[in-house]
């Protein structure tokens, strides 16, 4: 201990605790500050860098699933349009049908009418040609008749049973 | 984590312990004194005596820087290295010159007359004679009686060599702040030195202190563990320092952990001392005391540890080198140096080990104590 105390130099104390007091200041603000800053910046800088790569990971699993989203919109809309399609196609499909009966039925009525028209006219004309040719006739016969009455009327009787008109 | 550190520290103050026993052992050389060396050469070191007396030297601190001595051809002493500047504040003043005047004398015989005042060097100590004195006379237990020891404020070895680490530490770590200006991933040698710097950050000083405070005490924290570090690789060097062996150096470092602890201690911290809670009263006014002394132990403690363990280291190399002196003539020449060799080998790698160890213990325990004086108590 005596020994210890011996070799104690106050002078080198004092020497070192004034050269560690300054050696202490230089590190700090020339080397420890500008290190541990920058080690500090950079490890932050990891840091977002981590969270920025987590953040764009989930920002992407976002866009997919609004992707995703817009597809199945898509999708439904795509359906949607199909099948009012389809219906508009069936409908006209429809329409045109009926319109067709009901132009077709117009024609068929008209076609009745002028039917019925003609065969009026017809009748009438086959009437007027009867009574002519019955005219006709009857002259003939009564030429006829005149030369040969008796015989002949019998024959007339039995020629306008002949011509009888059904109308 | 933690426990498996703790006990691998653990196991290599085991380790320490274990080798401080071989160190007394080279004390102890001096007992079995061998003068029965044939032919001395003036001032070669090749006795035990003068072996034990060279290592006691070299633990010391020094007012030259020596690299080594040899004999010329005229059998004359030389001594290469340089000399460093002796400052000191006498009776008369401040004196300041270069070691070289004492002419590489330490038995305080050569006296160096400087503006009225007489010193010499003694032990490595500069003692300054009582007026009219010529010469140092000793007393009894040879301490020096008719001189007394002046503050000595030189660049002594260890001085120099504190210059030295310093501005390593500045230009390697200055160099690495200035990489982070052009790219965020140093490259070269300050690959190797970010490393460093993270473990001090991350896994002494945050876990110690806490998330909380650490930041203000990281400064310190460094300086200390790359200091302490790098002074203790350079002991290991040939050159001879010996910076964290020397008392006053570690008692520095100890001091300033002490001021910051206790500069930094918040109320808690004071009431844990002063007025522990959860105790009964009369066991307050008991721990006071205990936990009073206890601030001054736990520096004390880290002053002792970090000396003892590099001195002892120093003195065991030391020690196991001079096997291929002292074990010459038993072994003989190639037999002594390759024991020696060996031994010491294997001794200086555990030395590097250690060198990094008791920085990291010194740092830790540090950040430990102001850890303790900042530290919330929440709970209770």
């Amino acid at each position: 201990m005596e020994q210890l105390i011996n070799d104690f130099s106050p002078g080198l104390f004092i020497m070192q605790s004034i050269l560690m007091l300054v050696v202490i200041f230089l590190m700090v603000k020339f080397a420890w500050k500008p290190i541990v800053s920058s080690l500090e910046e950079r490890e932050e800088g990891i840091k977002k860098a981590l969270e920025s790569a987590e953040q764009a990971k989930a920002e992407m699993q976002n866009i997919s699933s609004a992707n995703e989203q817009l597809m199945k919109e898509a999708r439904e809309e795509r359906e949607q349009l199909m099948k009012e399609a389809r219906d508009t196609k069936l409908k006209l499909i429809a329409d045109a049908e009926e319109a067709a009966q009901e132009e077709s039925a117009k024609i068929v009525a008209k076609a009745k009418v002028s039917i019925e028209l003609e065969k009026k006219e017809a009748l009438a004309q086959i009437k007027r040609e009867a009574a002519q040719l019955s005219v006709a006739l009857a002259e003939k016969i009564l030429k006829a008749e005149l030369s040969a009455p008796a015989k002949n009327a019998e024959h007339i009787d039995k020629l306008l049973k002949e011509v009888s008109l059904k109308s | 984590m933690k426990p498996r550190r703790s006990t691998l520290s653990a196991l290599y103050f085991t380790l320490l312990v274990a080798f401080l026993p071989l160190d007394l052992q080279a004390f102890s050389f001096n007992d079995f004194g061998d003068k029965s060396s044939a032919q001395q050469e003036e001032g070669a070191v090749d006795t035990q005596e003068k072996i034990s007396a060279y290592i006691e030297h070299h633990i010391k601190d020094a007012h030259d820087f020596h690299l080594f001595s040899y004999n010329d051809a005229e059998g004359q002493r030389k001594h290469v290295g340089f000399a460093l500047p002796v400052i000191v504040y006498t009776s008369q003043g401040v004196r300041a010159f270069m070691s070289s005047a004492f002419h590489h004398d330490d038995s305080g015989q050569y006296v160096v007359e400087k503006d009225g005042v007489s010193l010499v060097k003694y032990h490595e100590k500069i003692y300054e004679l009582n007026e009219k004195e010529v010469h140092l006379v000793f007393d009894a237990s040879h301490h020096p009686e008719n001189a007394h020891a002046v503050l000595d404020l030189s660049i002594t070895k260890s001085v120099f060599g504190f210059l030295l680490v310093s501005m390593l530490l500045l230009i390697g770590f200055r160099s690495l702040a200035n990489q982070y200006k052009k790219r965020s991933v140093p490259i070269g040698f300050g690959r190797v030195l970010e490393p460093l710097v993270l473990y001090v950050r991350d896994e002494i000083a945050k876990p110690n202190i806490g998330e909380k405070h650490y930041k203000r005490f990281t400064g310190f924290l460094l300086t200390v563990f790359f200091f302490i570090w790098a002074s203790n690789l350079l002991g290991l060097t040939p050159l001879g320092f010996n910076i964290t062996g020397q008392l006053a150096v570690t008692f520095t470092l100890a001091l300033f952990t002490f001021i910051i602890t206790q500069f930094s201690g918040n109320k808690d911290y004071w009431k844990h001392i002063f007025w522990m809670p959860g105790v009964p009263a009369p066991m307050k006014v008991i721990l006071a005391p205990i936990e009073l002394l206890g601030t001054i132990t736990k520096p004390f403690s880290l002053m002792i540890r970090l000396f003892a363990n590099i001195s002892a280291g120093h003195i065991v190399v030391m020690s196991l080198i001079s096997i291929a002196i002292i074990m010459k003539s038993s072994m003989g020449v190639v037999g002594a140096t390759a024991l020696s060799f060996a031994l010491s080998f294997f001794l200086t790698l555990i030395e590097l080990l250690v060198a990094f160890l008791q920085a990291y213990i010194f740092t830790m325990l540090s950040a430990l104590f102001i850890g303790m004086a900042v530290q919330e108590h929440d709970h209770h």
